[in-house]
């Protein structure tokens, strides 16, 4: 069924009966050419490039919950191409590219919107780190403008200028970057490919990857075995755990990642403000909940909950940036379990095991990077060779010491 | 309209207030709800999609309809708001007015707009959704109004410790409080409501032959009279976290002089969960109508406000709770048009009334019949308040007896749930399980129990009334009972699939009081038992907490300290400009008067080179090393050999981290045989410390030594210019040392008071640094301006330091910004062949690549041209896109010796490519400059200066 | 979240700073080979379970401390001087 206006009125009109199933809910079949585990933004829209991009219909895509379950639904939805380095650059700057053309290309609305991000900064010394990435962002042909203190204040004028503790200098705008929503990113591909004829089985856990002469055969299942040529693991949040299903161990420490709403309220932020000082970035939902949060709570952790002093540091940043904000009111506070890297950046490669193949790794920069990453990942799926946007995202390259480590934080996974 | 004879208001203490510009009167001790009740005001708000007219529904901080806007405050339950004089509320969501709300024109196409319409529709083309459909939606959506004016409501944080929390002060809770209060244990008592009692406020009811309110009063003043206990009002726990933290958040009293809000952390290490429960209404056609509220809501107004929402009152409910409202209004003189008890086969099917209840339609007996009634009294049973037990993600564990989920055993570590929270519903049940919950949590003695009722709680589950029309289960998002349905039919089955496409649970109440029902329609529509459908998460806080109030510590400049150098005073004495450097205040620049940043910026670094100036560097990190294998230690942090320095000496020294990339650099000064000195930069003082704690008590615990930071007990200055040696020597007791050869260290006097002197330069100059105890800091910068002023010279800021750092080819964190090795910055030769920390890693293949980026000074062609920082660098004939980025320029400045634009930067194979003209590119700030690459030092490449 | 410091008692978490897992206690070798090191530096179990780790007490005694506790949990099982070895 094809969704548009004239559909939601058609369907209006006769009681709103006739809707179609969004997906099937298949059994598992024995057999699959391609499984990928894990049923989350990077798992479907894998599932769906696999079919639309390389005719791979037979894939099964395997859900230990509900679909869109993990980091997809569970994070501040903003989509930006503001990196630095080679390697980020090209990759975000492609997956934007997708975005802007996702509605159409899904038929459903995942409100892509364009509305602007703007990252604050407090210092020559940061305006200059700013103007570098701008200066990236040109020449690998995306946007961005770098406003001066009184081209923020025209656009937010309800920051802090005048007693903030760390004084308003200016800030890089890049006016694609913007936010969508979260869960329609996931059901949209995960229609998408159900409609390509892509199984997702949800409530299926992995608890087993066989390997047999050093090439997979397939996984163990909560709901039986299932026979496979290529297996792609897209599990972000647990990566560790289902790679160890395999004998491999990967350079990834697990964290928890605290994000915020408030009530929801009329239109009062029409950007994505990052406030640099603060570790805090904020953007108003379309239901009118001011969506926020900060950095990492800092420890190890599988729990998709955080602890109070990240939660009041990002609070404390809020209110020093936009003192309007004190008198909005949080309304649910949740937690999402990152893939830390040592230098920030993902993984999308082979591993030492034939024919399976590993997507992990996104720290906290996963939502944005859903198209973009299923089109890389089906990609080598379907080809056996990395696909060029994402050629730099390797396995071994912190043996190497090839890094791509924006924050220049250096190798202790949590400082990404 | 208020009851004659009931309510606990005091009807001497009358108060007058406005509700939407209309002026009204209550008494002390209302809430904004109960006095708009007693007003006969029933329509308080418009729900937010549909803007349907919409009534208050309960009485506590669920009240899903009754938001409004106070004092440009907006989402403010009513029943949370306490009357004050002269308060002035507005209704929110509405235009142009509450009564004719134009918007509520949606409602007439509410066809369209079912669940998750706007993901089927709105598609494209190009960017119209940015710019025709979002800002409508977004206009459309949304409650109250923020206001972008700053808050500056007083809010503070605070911590609270004790043995015991007990949260809520209801029976079972003030039985808790006071079983562990009588043993002696620290307790803290939470209760959100301003009063004590719970319940017993709100019901008719005796507790050991008195009211049930009073005694609860009682209770509250004996523990409040208990040293050990501290009771605390108006404050709502809002979450549990780990290791037995909890948050709340306390709200002041109207008229009370401290914070309006504070936000508190209170370690616990046993809790008592005494939550209460919360009624849920049942769904049937038209079940938004203002007038149809909880049955439990309406004797809470009755009994505690002595308010009612109109004359005739019916009631509809599946349980006791029935009989119990219809006895509590006929006692009242209020009259009860109709008890409708579904466990009796009476059904309410619909309602009637425009802007609020005239009448409902009954089905009983296979006949429907109108019945009138200006209130509805619902009752679809209670739900525990099971809320803080599962925030560490434990589930509840559903009841089929009560048709209602229980808390989790030990879902939080060391809470106890008791009374209604745990699922036991009448009074003498609830004050034995308080009693059991602190006997349980503590050990200690039980109490006696006090005398009260004693009934049964049946229940026979009824979620919804079937029906063609719209029934609704979250009044605040508009989700219907047909939306859930709908959902589960387009197979968005799972439990977080209806909530996130219904948005059912996700508005300001977060389906406080509608969750369970929608559970229930979306088992029955998916064949499955409520608890095979399972719950959505419960996540902190309970109650919407201001962000204000967790984050008060962040207003204005209190977001982080501010430090300030011990010559701060003299400093801002002298009008110099500040610039932030991590978390201190340095002096920019000293401008003459007239004179402007760039020009004084030349001025004083040509003050430096031709004469002598003085600059703070006492932010500068200092960590004092000593111990017998102190220099063997330093071997192993710093890439280059440190044991071989001599007493008295001192060298520049890079630390890696032991991924290879360069740390920090710095001075290492050699004070005695077994004493170091350590400089870092500002930013890193702080991790470089830690670091070197990690390499001590972590990997090298066997070795013999001490450490501790001294940055803030020293004041340092620099001294740099020819004329350097005369300063020392007028400030210095007996002269400057001599010899003090470049790179020498040494203790001196200076005015009675032990320094210490450095002969190293930051500047290419002849230089100096002294240092002496903090607080002679003032005086000794005042002491080293004059004798500088005499001989020509004067102080020097950040500016003036970064050009003549940048004409040496000094280092500063724009080129040490953690992604390079000592390789790429020219110092490989430096990383001596021994164990230290980061050698390995640094050899990894990629990182001695030649091709990398890599130190080199960058000088315009032209004298005149621009160059930025932060600009690209590109070969000459190439075009500026991403794969011919050749490196980027990190340091910037006018070179006065030079004449021209000078800079650091970093080049593809750049120490091969000295000479080469290449293309600068800022397209950002409109810079295309061509640069000459150079090696990274403009000025004394031999060093002559500074050795002289 | 609060860590029973073997100096000063329980503590919140504020107080300390975490660096990662206890492996960074194992240094390798100069000569232990690039496998070793990518281990030392990059490789992680990462249990979802209990694990080792480091943390410091910061802005307490200063002690660099060995901490077991549960990644899923968050619950703190043991805690002893990281100076005592692992």
């Amino acid at each position: 069924m094809r969704y548009s206006a004239w559909q939601v009125i058609r369907q209006g009109l006769t009681g709103n009966r006739g809707w179609a199933p969004v997906w099937r809910d298949p059994a598992p079949r024995p057999a699959y050419d391609v499984v990928i585990v894990g049923g989350g933004g990077h798992g479907l829209a894998t599932a769906y490039y696999l079919a639309k991009n390389h005719g791979i219909t037979n894939v099964a895509v395997l859900e230990k919950g509900y679909l869109g379950g993990g980091n997809v639904g569970r994070n501040t939805t903003i989509v930006r191409a503001n990196y630095l380095l080679p390697g980020n650059s090209e990759f975000y700057s492609h997956s934007l590219k997708l975005w802007e053309g996702l509605e159409e290309e899904l038929n459903f609305n995942v409100m892509h919107s364009q509305r602007g991000v703007i990252n604050i900064f407090h210092s020559d010394a940061q305006r200059d780190a700013a103007a570098r990435r701008g200066n990236a962002m040109l020449a690998q042909g995306d946007d961005a403008i770098l406003l001066d203190r009184d081209g923020v204040r025209a656009m937010l004028p309800y920051l802090d200028f005048d007693q903030a503790r760390f004084p308003i200098h200016g800030g890089l705008y890049h006016p694609r970057g913007g936010t969508a929503r979260h869960d329609a990113v996931a059901w949209g591909f995960a229609r998408g490919a159900d409609r390509l004829g892509v199984d997702l089985i949800q409530n299926c856990e992995v608890t087993g990857i066989s390997v047999e002469g050093g090439q997979v055969r397939g996984v163990e299942t909560t709901r039986g075995a299932i026979r496979a040529g290529k297996v792609g693991l897209a599990a972000a949040g647990r990566s560790s755990q289902v790679a160890a299903m395999a004998g491999l161990r990967l350079p990834i420490e697990s964290h928890v990642l605290q994000a915020f709403v408030t009530e929801g309220l009329k239109p009062v932020v029409d950007h994505v403000v990052t406030f640099g000082m603060g570790h805090f970035y904020i953007s108003q939902s379309d239901k009118g909940g001011l969506v926020f949060g900060g950095d990492l709570d800092f420890y190890a952790s599988y729990a998709a909950r955080g602890n109070l002093p990240m939660a009041e540091h990002v609070m404390e940043a809020g209110v020093a940036l936009m003192p309007m904000l004190a008198r909005a009111r949080v309304l649910r506070s949740w937690g999402g379990i990152m893939d830390m890297t040592p230098d920030g950046s993902p993984i999308i490669d082979r591993t030492p095991v034939g024919g399976l193949f590993l997507n992990a790794g996104w720290c906290y920069g996963g939502f944005k990077a859903v198209p973009g990453s299923g089109w890389s990942f089906a990609h080598l799926i379907a080809t056996g060779a990395p696909h060029g946007p994402a050629a730099r995202y390797r396995l071994d390259r912190f043996a190497r010491g090839d890094l791509i480590d924006e924050e220049g934080r250096g190798s202790q996974h949590n400082l990404h | 309209m208020r009851v004659a004879g009931y309510g606990r208001v005091d009807r001497g203490a009358a108060l007058s207030f406005r509700f939407d510009g209309r002026p009204l009167r209550g008494f002390a001790g209302d809430t904004l709800a109960s006095a708009l009740l007693a007003n006969g005001v029933r329509l308080v708000g418009r729900s937010f999609k549909c803007h349907r007219p919409r009534g208050l529904l309960a009485a506590g901080s669920e009240e899903p309809n009754g938001l409004v806007s106070v004092a440009g405050v907006p989402n403010l339950r009513a029943t949370m708001v306490e009357l004050a004089e002269g308060l002035e509320a507005q209704a929110q969501n509405a235009w142009p007015a509450l009564g004719l709300d134009l918007m509520a024109v949606n409602d007439l196409f509410a066809p369209f707009l079912g669940a998750g319409f706007y993901y089927k529709a709105f598609m494209g083309p190009g960017r119209t959704w940015e710019r025709v459909y979002e800002p409508l939606i977004r206009r459309a959506a949304g409650l109250g109004r923020l206001g972008r004016a700053p808050d500056e409501t007083w809010r503070e944080t605070a911590y609270a410790h004790c043995d015991l929390l007990v949260i809520g002060a209801g029976p079972a809770g003030l039985m808790a409080a006071l079983t562990a209060g009588r043993a002696g244990r620290d307790v803290i008592l939470a209760e959100e409501d301003a009063a004590a009692g719970g319940r017993l406020l709100a019901e008719d009811e005796e507790v050991d032959g008195r009211p049930g309110a009073d005694w609860a009063l009682a209770v509250a003043r004996d523990l409040a009279a208990m040293p050990n206990v501290r009771v605390m009002m108006r404050t709502a726990v809002t979450g549990a976290y780990d290791g037995g933290t909890y948050a709340a958040l306390e709200r002041a009293a109207p008229g009370h002089a401290g914070p309006r809000e504070t936000f508190w952390r209170i370690v616990a290490p046993r809790a008592v969960l005494a939550a209460g429960a919360l009624e849920r209404p049942i769904a049937f056609a038209d079940n938004d109508r203002p007038g149809i509220m909880l049955a439990g809501a309406a004797r809470a107004y009755l009994h505690r406000w002595g308010a009612v929402a109109g004359p005739r009152v019916a009631v509809f409910a599946n349980n006791g709770g029935a009989a119990r409202t219809a006895r509590d209004m006929a006692r009242a003189g209020v009259e009860v048009t109709g008890v409708f008890d579904a466990r009796e086969g009476a059904h309410v099917v619909g309602s009637r009334g425009r802007q609020g209840l005239r009448a409902v339609t009954v089905e009983a007996g296979g006949r429907r019949h109108a019945v009138p009634a200006d209130c509805l009294a619902v009752s679809g049973g209670w739900s525990p308040n099971v809320h803080l037990a599962c925030h560490l993600g434990a589930r509840p564990v559903w009841d089929d007896r009560l048709a209602a989920f229980l808390p989790p055993q030990d879902g939080v570590p060391g809470m106890v749930p008791a009374g209604a929270a745990a699922g036991v519903f009448s009074t003498a049940g609830c004050l034995a399980s308080g009693v059991d919950a602190a006997v349980a949590a503590l050990g200690v003695d039980a109490l006696e129990l006090p005398r009260a009722e004693d009934g049964a709680y049946e229940i026979a589950p009824l979620w919804h009334v079937p029906g063609k029309r719209r029934a609704w289960l979250d009044f605040q998002n508009d989700v219907t009972v047909k939306d859930v349905q709908g959902a589960a039919a387009e197979n968005y089955r799972s439990v977080e699939h209806m909530k996130r496409y219904t948005t059912q649970g996700m508005a300001p109440d977060q389906g406080k009081s509608s969750n369970l029902l929608a559970l229930a329609v979306l088992a029955e529509a998916t064949g499955r038992s409520i608890p095979e459908t399972g719950t959505t998460t419960f996540r902190p806080p309970y109650v919407p907490v201001p962000v204000g109030a967790m984050g008060a510590g962040g207003r204005g400049r209190r977001f982080a300290p501010e430090r300030l150098s011990p010559a701060n005073d003299a400093i801002a004495g002298r009008g110099a400009p500040t610039v932030e450097a991590g978390l201190w205040h340095r002096p920019s620049y000293f401008p003459a008067p007239g004179e402007g940043w760039e020009a004084a910026c030349a001025r004083e670094a040509a003050m430096v080179r031709n004469a002598v100036g003085v600059a703070d560097v006492s932010t500068l990190g200092k960590i004092d090393v000593q111990g017998p294998v102190a220099g063997a230690f330093l071997d192993f942090v710093y890439a280059n050999g440190i044991s071989t320095l001599k007493a008295g000496r001192a060298r520049y020294g890079i630390m890696l981290r032991e991924d290879g990339h360069v740390m920090d650099d710095g001075t290492v000064a050699r004070l005695g045989d077994d004493h170091f000195l350590l400089t870092t930069t500002t930013a890193a003082a702080g991790p470089v410390m830690r670091h070197l704690e990690f390499v001590h008590q972590c990997l090298r615990p066997e070795m013999d030594l001490r450490m501790v930071s001294v940055s803030d007990q020293w004041a340092q200055f620099a001294v740099a210019g020819p004329r350097a040696r005369a300063v020392l020597g007028a400030v210095l007791e007996g002269g400057l040392p001599d010899p003090f050869p470049f790179m020498a260290c040494g203790a001196v006097s200076v005015g009675g008071v032990a320094g210490r002197l450095f002969r190293i330069s930051f500047s290419g100059e002849l230089g100096y640094e002294i240092a002496v105890p903090a607080r002679y800091g003032t005086a000794l910068y005042a002491a080293l301006l004059a004798a500088a002023e005499a001989e020509g010279g004067g102080p020097y800021g950040m500016e003036a330091m970064n050009v003549l750092r940048i004409e040496k080819g000094f280092l500063t964190h724009a080129e040490i910004d953690g992604r390079v090795t000592a390789h790429d910055l020219g110092l490989g030769r430096m990383v001596a062949e021994k164990d230290c920390i980061g050698r390995v890693a640094a050899g990894r293949p990629a990182l001695t690549d030649p091709a990398r980026p890599r130190l080199v000074g960058v000088r315009t062609v032209a004298a005149g041209d621009e160059m930025t920082a932060g600009a690209l660098l590109f070969a000459k004939g190439n075009r500026p896109t991403a794969p011919n980025i050749a490196g980027h320029v990190s340091s910037v400045g006018w070179s006065t010796v030079s004449g021209r634009m000078i800079g650091l930067g970093f080049l593809k194979h750049g120490p091969e490519r000295l000479g080469e003209v290449v293309r600068l590119v800022d397209r950002l700030r409109g810079v295309w400059t061509d640069v000459e690459i150079t090696a990274p030092c403009f000025y004394d490449t031999e060093g002559g200066r500074m050795r002289g | 979240m609060r860590i029973d410091c073997p100096l000063c008692g329980a503590r919140d978490r504020r107080e300390f700073h975490y660096l990662g897992a206890a492996v960074y206690l194992d240094r390798p070798g100069p000569a232990a080979g690039p496998e070793a090191w990518d281990a030392y530096l990059h490789q992680r179990e990462n249990p979802a379970g209990r694990g080792r780790e480091l943390w410091c007490h910061e802005a307490g005694c200063g002690a660099w401390l060995a901490v077991e506790r549960d990644m899923t949990s968050h619950a703190v099982v043991s805690v002893r001087l990281a100076e005592a070895g692992a």
